[in-house]
């Protein structure tokens, strides 16, 4: 701290002048103008409340919504990652017709703005999913069964078990074109003559690409598929439009109810920053782990 | 020596585009026989014998070997390659496998061999190339000539009938050439058919029983390597042999 200090120069004052000025009026505009009052003392009780009657603390409207966060996040993720690998492969395969439509599918999803995407991908794709399997009436069964802790461990609250189920889906099926070029970029990485040896002993396609060739590519990308994942958390809050209740829409709701604006939403941006920002710092030390292994 | 023809080239043309790199080649192998193809860069060498295990695909005129009809498409290649080993100039081992995982996966998943079998032929392979203590080991921490010769023990675990070469010593650094090339003899002193691209005109005078000079995509000179190294019939293999005997 001392030395960073000691390196600064004017233009650095200048410049933390302007930022303070600028924050400085930014923080007037809200205390003088819209007389806004801040409650920040009961933030705390939005994350873990307490119940007095049971006298026990249970996890409250944020809280949960940082829960439903998490558990999207990894679900989807990890379906994100078989799509994406498929779509990888598509993009490499010898036969021109899997080659366009998966690089169609990237298309789309690269023009067509997330929201969109997201609504088409929910309308059309994630809620005719559940109706077929008829997921709401299965989830409600398990919901009104006692000892479902397991259960609520891994979905949460069992009646939002579809909600939460297409939220994974339409944010998978979002990540996975991402995932897809990670993939595709990986195996073209690989040296051709990874897939001669491989044929020369007499390997098909497919065996050259499964025990040759795509263990190598998925090694080599792990550090921007682990980027991906980060991103993905991001993404996540975008579900928060089809009423998947995760940390965003749980926000929304707590505003509604309990107008402390700022208050709501700055807690929402930091849960989101030290989970996002904790993530990259300990990937890229886990990466410079490896770096210095291999 | 059986004479029995067990590749047959006849006519071969190869085009890359409009390029024509093989230019109606005609040329036959026997059962047992040491055939070592030298000549200038680009005149086609790789080309040739990659097309002998369907790497390349040729373009018109007739392919057989080991009495399979080689052509475009043709649903008897994979069982072909299995009988035909290819050692590269790059060795092309499988770096996130270990030695033992990189003879052994060509046998488990192509040939269905049990794993302890495998293992068995694999060590004993590995013995044959003189590295039996590094089956441990990952490509990456052996040498390029311990990693050559794991190349050769590669292909020899299926259990190959053919061996193709191309330029198996041209990555490597000097002192190590000779390592491979002891092994390369000691296969040839098996009766294992060979067919080694190579300018190490040692080696091809221990083990040749046919000298093949490339040149522009044709096969310029065919000749026993006595008459060979002594009075090649062609100007431009005279010319080739006194570049690269030199030195
Ligand atoms: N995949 C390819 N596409 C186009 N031209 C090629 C390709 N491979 C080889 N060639 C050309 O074919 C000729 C013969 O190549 P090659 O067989 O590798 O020669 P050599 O092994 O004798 O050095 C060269 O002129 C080379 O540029
Ligand atoms: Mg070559």
């Amino acid at each position: 701290m001392r030395t960073f200090i000691g390196r600064m120069r004017w233009p650095d004052y200048l410049i933390l002048a302007v930022l303070v000025f600028f924050f400085g009026y930014i923080w007037y505009t809200i205390e003088g103008t819209l007389n806004y009052k801040w409650r920040w003392e009961l933030i705390p009780g939005y994350i873990i409340g307490y119940n007095a009657d049971r006298e026990a603390y249970f996890a409250n409207i944020l809280l949960q919504g940082l829960a439903a966060t998490i558990r999207i996040s990894i679900y989807a993720s990890l379906l994100a990652l078989v799509f994406g690998t498929a779509l990888g492969i598509g993009r490499c395969s010898k036969n021109l017709t899997i080659r366009m439509l998966a690089r169609t599918y990237l298309e789309l999803l690269r023009n067509i703005p997330p929201v969109v995407v997201v609504f088409i991908f929910f309308f059309f794709l994630s809620q005719q999913l559940i109706d077929a399997l008829d997921l709401a009436r299965w989830s409600r069964g398990i919901a009104r069964q006692e000892d479902i802790w397991l259960w609520e461990f891994f979905f949460g609250d069992m009646r939002r078990f579809p909600s939460i189920i297409s939220g994974v889906i339409v944010l998978a099926l979002f990540e996975s074109a991402f995932v897809g070029e990670i993939v595709r970029a990986g195996i073209q990485s690989i040296p051709k003559g990874q897939w001669e040896a491989a044929r020369s002993i007499g390997m098909n396609r497919f065996q050259e690409l499964w025990y040759i060739v795509l263990p190598q590519a998925m090694k080599k990308v792990i550090p921007p598929l682990a980027n991906q994942f980060i991103s993905l958390i991001k993404d996540s809050s975008i579900i928060s439009l089809i009423s998947v209740q995760e940390l965003t829409y749980k926000t929304v709701e707590m505003v509604a109810s309990s107008r402390m604006i700022f208050e709501a939403w700055i807690t929402t941006a930091g849960f989101y920053f030290v989970i996002c920002f904790g993530l990259s710092q300990l990937f890229s030390r886990l990466e410079r782990r490896r770096e210095g292994q291999g | 020596m059986n004479r029995h023809p067990i590749i047959e080239v006849r006519n071969l043309d190869k085009f890359y585009g409009t390029f024509q790199a093989l230019k109606d080649i005609s040329i036959t192998v026997h059962q047992g026989e040491r055939v070592v193809i030298c000549g200038p860069s680009g005149s086609g060498k790789s080309t040739l014998i990659r097309c002998f295990n369907a790497l390349e695909t040729h373009s018109s005129g007739s392919l057989t070997v080991d009495g399979v009809d080689v052509f475009e498409g043709s649903k008897e290649i994979r069982r072909l390659r299995q009988e035909v080993g290819m050692v590269f100039q790059q060795f092309n081992l499988f770096p996130h496998l270990n030695v033992l995982e990189n003879l052994m996966i060509g046998p488990i998943k192509v040939r269905k061999i049990s794993r302890a079998q495998a293992e068995r032929t694999a060590r004993k392979y590995l013995d044959r190339v003189h590295i039996p203590e590094q089956a441990e080991k990952y490509p990456a921490q052996l040498s390029g000539g311990q990693q050559q010769r794991v190349a050769i023990a590669r292909s020899l675990c299926m259990e190959t009938r053919i061996m193709l070469f191309d330029e198996p010593t041209s990555a490597l650094d000097p002192e190590m050439i000779n390592e491979v090339l002891d092994v390369m003899v000691e296969l040839a002193d098996t009766g294992m058919t060979m067919v080694v691209v190579t300018h190490e005109m040692g080696f091809a005078r221990k083990v040749a029983d046919t000298m093949v000079f490339m040149e522009d995509g044709r096969i310029v000179e065919v000749a026993p390597p006595d008459m060979f190294f002594t009075a090649p019939a062609s100007e431009r293999c005279r010319m080739f042999l006194s570049q690269i005997l030199e030195h």
